[in-house]
Formats: structure tokens, C-alpha cells, sequence
């Protein structure tokens, strides 16, 4: 009680502006140990000319509009970001890039920062639909600090298009009180679709994952899209069809309430059925599959661009990250990042899986989202 | 005053002109002109002239054909129920209790279909009826994202529709003629199928109508309680404008779907014309 109405002594107001400095505490930290942001406020009320939200309001505006995945946030860290800056940001959700990809082709989506995933990017950059980045408006992203494997999609040609977000794995989940043990093949998921687990498997309502998973059932590449291997993809795919219990990416209620026992599942999915219900295990499979990693971009012509900057830069500062990373359970390729999150995340097997496990792994391919023949795939597989 | 009228119709009848122009023939027009285009690389739509698409409409042959037997299959299923309740509410019922029954009916309006349809996938999944099948030995019963889950799910949200229209037409029906009927020893049940039916007909038709209409556009309830495995032409359209971003062919798929609706309103209004009823007393079309 006596510490909060004493002004801070001068010692500790020099120690916490070097930590500010240092970028090892956020503004709004500083501001409020210090009592320079109670200071600010009340100068404010008195002069509204100084008072910093209003000054910052007409900058970047009172709104930033960002297209994203589900569950893929920490809501807090949009407030605090409306704290800080003055602008509210508005959260439109999206089930696949290709979705993504279609609003903003359609123009007028009205967005001002989306998060393609790295296949998606070379397509946006050849359609003329995206904005390279001024990375001096996001100082919080340091290339250094970022491993380059989840990085190097967002930059075509030398220009960076996008900055990493996260990065994650299409494995398999399993409920293994059903199962009876791991299921770490795409062999087993899909013979076991048509065998043991016969109507309890569930694949994604998504080409590139679940014609990709058919693929490297066979032992071809996820991204081929070689008309023979197709052929023979499509052919599991519709042998399984009968015997699957949906054809959906909204897998976790199924897979909670025990009608499913085993789907294609991304990383983060995986880690909050895991932590809820530890019978629910995640494995990649053996054979292959999808290594991903999405990016924060900036369509063309968005409404809001500076509020765009100041949005990406905040939540690329460590300590956001590092609450988003808590909240949805998928990893950051940011070294500064994981230095602030718990050993046991850092350790955890769905989140950071062993290298080897990792190896036989693909990043899509571009050309896998613009394939007219996997989109008829996917459209006879669905309605056959 | 002739001008005076003129012009009074003309400025009624301006808003509703300009809303159709906008919202409809526009972006038919544009639809149309979409399906003989063709697909650019990226996808999306590139200007053309071909008939490419439309030669190209039998790989959707699945999802019409799917529509094609669960929209009338859910029309004729959703006129079984709704034909005795619509009776029951405007021949037998006191009149007290007769508004609260026709506001119970449409309760469930008052909530997003969305969020009644995934109530289903709560009753139809393994914790819900399945569960109770279970209890008096029926095992494993599985219900959920099946034809027979959609086909429960569009009887649930279209009744309503249905059941109005044949209220309206039984509630006008002259009780007289009945009666009539009665002291000529015509058994109720003749009289049923010679006087109440017919008379209830355009009820009937205008009902079916709207159901089967919306139905022919149903992607909602197949997405859902199908999962993902009953595919109607609804839901070859959302994957052709959203996934695989091929927008002429979409388009072609639309412009086959309006055809056909078209061709079902004219036997419509062919049919309704054979039971004589005139146009006012089909109202809702």
C-alpha cells in the first residue's frame, strides 16, 4: 500500500528503463511501474493534447481487421493491444487458405492483416495480392532470433511478404482407451479406418491434408500432383470413404465425446484435447506428412495499414508471443519467444517433436493449392 | 388522374424494383455470364467463351442426384407430419388454445438453424439416442452423419413452412360442405379424401413448393449432420466458390440448379391450375 502511492525511487525508475530498453519488458509494463502512464493519464485529463491514445488513435485509427484461424489467439493480448494503441481489432475466422484466398480474390475483403500458411504465399505474391513488408514498422521481428526453416516461406525473390507466426504438424490423434495404443502410421489410420476402427476415423474437410496423407500412404511425395499417384490416392480415399464416421476439420467434439477415435489433427487441436482428456494422444505419422508454418501478412489495399504494422509488431513482441503460445498451444520458431515460455512446453512431444520424427515431414507446396485436378478429387472423394 | 395514379404506382413500386434489379438480376446476370468463362490458373474466374463448363456438369452428377432424391424425399416426409398437425390446428382445436399452439409452432424459428442443427448432433451422436437405443439392448446404433440424420434434420427445419400454408388453406375450408356431405351418408372419410383434400390441395402445393425449393439450396444441414459424407449440389457449390476457387464452373453448376427449380415451378403452376385453384389462393408463390 505505501510503495503504491511513493514515487518510484530514482534507482529503480533507471533500472526498469534499462529493462525497457532492453525490450525485456513491455511499454505498458514500464509505463505502469514507473507511474509515468498514471502521470500521462492525469496530464492528459487536464491537457488533452498529450494524452497518448488519442495522439496514437489518429496515427493508426480506431480499428485493425485481421483474418485468422480458429482458436489461433490469446483474446487478452487484443485488448491490451486496444489498451495501448487505441484501436480495436475485429477477428474474422477462416477454415482453409483456400477460403482465405477466395474472399481476398473476390476484393474488398476489407482486411488488414491475415496469416496465409507458407504454400499459400507464392501464390498471393503472383496474383499481386499482397504488400511486401517495411520491416522497420515491425522492430519486434528479428530475422536473427527466428529459425529460418518457418521463416524462409514468408520472403520470395529477396522482399519479405510475411513474418512467421507459428509453425506446427498435421499428425494423427488417437483416443487410445479406443484404440488400444499409439497410432503413428498412416498405414493404420487408414487400414484401420476400413478394419478395427470401421465408422471412427475422421479426415480434414481439406485437400492438401487428406489427399496428401492418401499419398504418403503409397509412399508418393504430400504434394505430388502427378495424375497416376492422384489416380491412386482417390482410390483409397473413396475405398475409405464408407467406412469413415465424417469427412470435417471440426474433429475435436467428435473426438471428445468418444464417437471418434482417430483424425488427421494439426498440432495445436492435438495439445488442447491432450491436456483435457491425456487418453487423447498425438503422433505424426511414420511415413510422412505436413510441416507447416503460417505468417502475418498485409493484403494489398488494406484499410488500415498502419494499424496492420502496429498489430504484427505487437503480437512479435516476445512476451505477446509467448501468451499466445500458452493460449493456443502451437509452437513459435522465435528464439526470444520459447526463452520465456515453461520447460514443459518446450519439452512437450506434440508441440516440439524429436527431430527424426520430424524429418519425413513436407512443407506443402504451392502448386497444391492451385491444382485443378485435387480440387475434382476432392469433390468426387466427398460426394462418392 | 390517370397520370396521378401513373405515377403513384410507379413510385411504390420503385424500391422493390431497384432491390431486384440490385440483388438479383444483377448478380444472375453476372452468374450467367461467369459460367461460360473459364477458370484462370490461380483460380477464380477468367473471362472466355466456352461451353466448357457446362460440358463439364456430369462430375457433379453425384451431388444433383443427391439433391435430387433427398429434396423430395425430405418434401414428401415433412407433408406426412405436417399434413394431420396443420388439420388437428385449424379443424379440431378450440380456439382457445389455438394461438398458443401456432406460436409454439414457430418457436424454434426464433433460433439460428445453425445452432438447432448442432443441437442434433448432440441428440443423433453416441451420447444421444444412440445412448438409449443401447439401454433396451439395441446396440451400436449409429444415426449421426448418415442420409437418414440430413433427412431428419431438413424435416426438423423446414416443417413450419409446411405446416402454414396448409393451415391457412383447411382454416378457410367451408365447414358446410361437411356438414352437407354428412346428411347426404357420405362417411367421413369420403368426405375427407372428395371434399377436404382437394380444397386443401393449393396448401398443399404452395407448401411443398417452398420446401422443396429451399431444400434444392439445403448445404447447411448436409455440412452438419452429414459429416461431410451427403453432398448436395448447396455443398458443390460452397467447395467450387470457396475451395477450389473454380468460379465459371460454379457458376455453370448455379445456372443448372436455377434451370432446373425453373423447370420444377412451371409443373407447379401446371399442377395447380389441374386442381382449380386460382391464383389468389395461392398466395405464397
Amino acid at each position: 500500500m505505501k510503495n503504491d502511492t511513493k514515487p518510484i525511487s530514482r534507482k529503480a525508475f533507471m533500472e526498469e528503463l534499462r529493462r525497457y530498453e532492453k525490450g525485456s519488458v513491455t511499454r505498458r509494463h514500464f509505463l505502469g511501474v514507473t507511474g509515468l502512464g498514471t502521470a500521462m493519464a492525469v496530464m492528459g485529463g487536464a491537457m488533452p493534447g498529450l494524452l497518448p491514445t488519442r495522439a496514437r488513435a489518429q496515427e493508426i485509427g480506431d480499428r485493425v481487421v485481421l483474418a485468422t484461424w480458429p482458436n489461433y489467439h490469446d483474446p487478452a493480448n487484443f485488448d491490451a493491444f486496444t489498451d495501448a494503441t487505441g484501436a480495436y481489432t475485429q477477428v474474422n475466422v477462416f477454415g482453409s487458405n483456400e477460403e482465405m484466398l477466395a474472399k481476398i480474390q473476390a476484393g474488398g475483403s476489407g482486411w488488414d492483416v491475415f496469416v496465409p500458411t507458407n504454400y499459400a504465399v507464392p501464390t498471393y505474391v503472383e496474383a499481386g495480392l499482397i504488400e511486401p513488408l517495411d520491416l522497420s514498422k515491425i522492430p519486434n521481428y528479428d530475422p536473427a532470433a527466428f529459425d529460418s526453416r518457418f521463416a524462409d516461406a514468408g520472403t520470395i525473390d529477396g522482399v519479405v511478404y510475411g513474418v512467421p507466426k507459428n509453425w506446427g504438424t498435421t499428425g494423427i490423434a488417437f483416443n487410445s482407451d479406443k484404440t488400444g495404443g499409439v497410432v503413428d502410421s498412416w498405414k493404420t489410420f487408414f487400414d484401420g479406418a476400413r478394419d478395427q476402427f470401421d465408422g471412427r476415423a475422421m479426415v480434414h474437410d481439406y485437400q492438401l491434408t487428406t489427399i496428401g496423407n492418401a499419398l504418403v500412404y503409397h509412399g508418393f511425395s504430400f504434394n505430388s500432383v502427378d495424375p497416376a499417384e492422384l489416380a491412386q490416392a482417390e482410390k483409397l480415399l473413396i475405398d475409405v470413404k464408407p467406412h469413415l464416421y465424417a469427412i470435417s476439420s471440426d474433429y475435436q467434439p467428435a473426438m471428445r465425446n468418444g464417437d471418434a477415435w482417430l483424425t488427421m489433427c494439426w498440432t495445436g487441436d492435438g495439445k488442447q484435447m491432450n491436456s483435457d482428456m491425456p487418453e487423447i494422444g498425438f503422433a505424426l505419422g511414420k511415413e510422412g506428412g505436413e510441416i507447416w508454418s503460417d505468417f502475418y501478412a498485409i493484403p494489398k489495399g488494406a484499410p488500415h495499414k498502419e494499424a496492420a504494422y502496429a498489430l504484427i509488431n505487437f503480437l512479435l513482441d516476445p512476451q505477446v508471443n509467448a501468451r499466445e503460445s500458452l493460449a493456443h498451444g502451437y509452437p513459435v520458431a522465435d528464439s526470444r519467444t520459447n526463452a520465456l515460455l515453461p520447460e514443459e512446453l518446450l519439452n512437450d512431444p506434440i508441440l516440439y517433436p524429436a527431430a527424426e520424427a520430424l524429418a519425413p515431414l513436407e512443407f506443402g507446396a504451392a502448386v497444391t493449392l492451385t491444382d485443378p485436378n485435387r480440387a475434382e478429387l476432392m469433390a468426387r472423394f466427398k460426394s462418392a | 388522374m390517370a397520370m396521378t395514379q401513373f405515377r403513384a404506382r410507379a413510385l411504390l413500386l420503385t424500391p422493390a424494383g431497384l432491390w431486384y434489379a440490385a440483388l438479383l438480376l444483377l448478380p444472375l446476370a453476372v452468374v450467367l455470364i461467369f459460367s461460360f468463362g473459364e477458370r484462370s490458373a490461380i483460380g477464380g474466374y477468367a473471362p472466355g467463351f466456352t461451353l466448357e463448363q457446362y460440358a463439364n456438369l456430369p462430375a457433379r452428377f453425384a451431388a444433383f442426384r443427391n439433391t435430387m432424391t433427398l429434396a423430395p424425399l425430405g418434401t414428401v416426409a415433412s407433408l406426412l407430419i405436417a399434413y394431420p398437425l396443420a388439420y388437428f390446428l385449424a379443424v379440431r382445436v378450440s380456439p382457445k388454445w389455438k394461438t398458443m399452439l401456432l406460436v409454439l409452432v414457430i418457436v424454434p424459428f426464433w433460433t439460428s438453424i445453425l445452432i438447432r442443427s448442432y443441437a442434433w448432433i448432440f441428440l443423433l451422436g453416441g451420447k444421444g439416442i444412440p445412448a438409449l437405443l443401447a439401454q433396451i439392448g439395441l446396440d451400436d446404433v449409429r444415426l449421426l452423419n448418415t442420409p437418414f440424420a440430413v433427412l431428419v434434420g431438413i424435416v426438423y427445419g423446414y416443417l413450419p413452412l409446411m405446416v402454414f400454408p396448409i393451415y391457412v388453406a383447411l382454416e378457410k375450408l367451408d365447414k358446410r360442405l361437411l356438414e352437407a356431405a354428412a346428411d347426404l351418408g357420405t362417411p367421413p372419410w369420403r368426405a375427407f379424401l372428395q371434399i377436404t383434400l382437394p380444397l386443401s390441395m393449393p396448401g398443399v402445393l404452395t407448401g411443398s413448393m417452398l420446401v422443396f425449393i429451399l431444400l434444392m439450396g439445403e448445404f447447411l444441414i448436409p455440412a452438419i449432420l452429414g459429416g461431410g459424407k451427403v453432398f448436395f449440389v448447396g455443398n458443390a457449390l460452397v467447395d467450387l466458390f470457396l475451395q477450389s476457387r473454380n468460379w465459371a464452373f460454379g457458376s455453370a453448376v448455379a445456372v443448372a440448379l436455377v434451370v432446373i427449380m425453373l423447370i420444377t415451378v412451371a409443373l407447379y403452376t401446371r399442377a395447380v391450375k389441374r386442381f382449380g385453384a386460382s391464383r389468389d389462393d395461392v398466395g405464397l408463390m
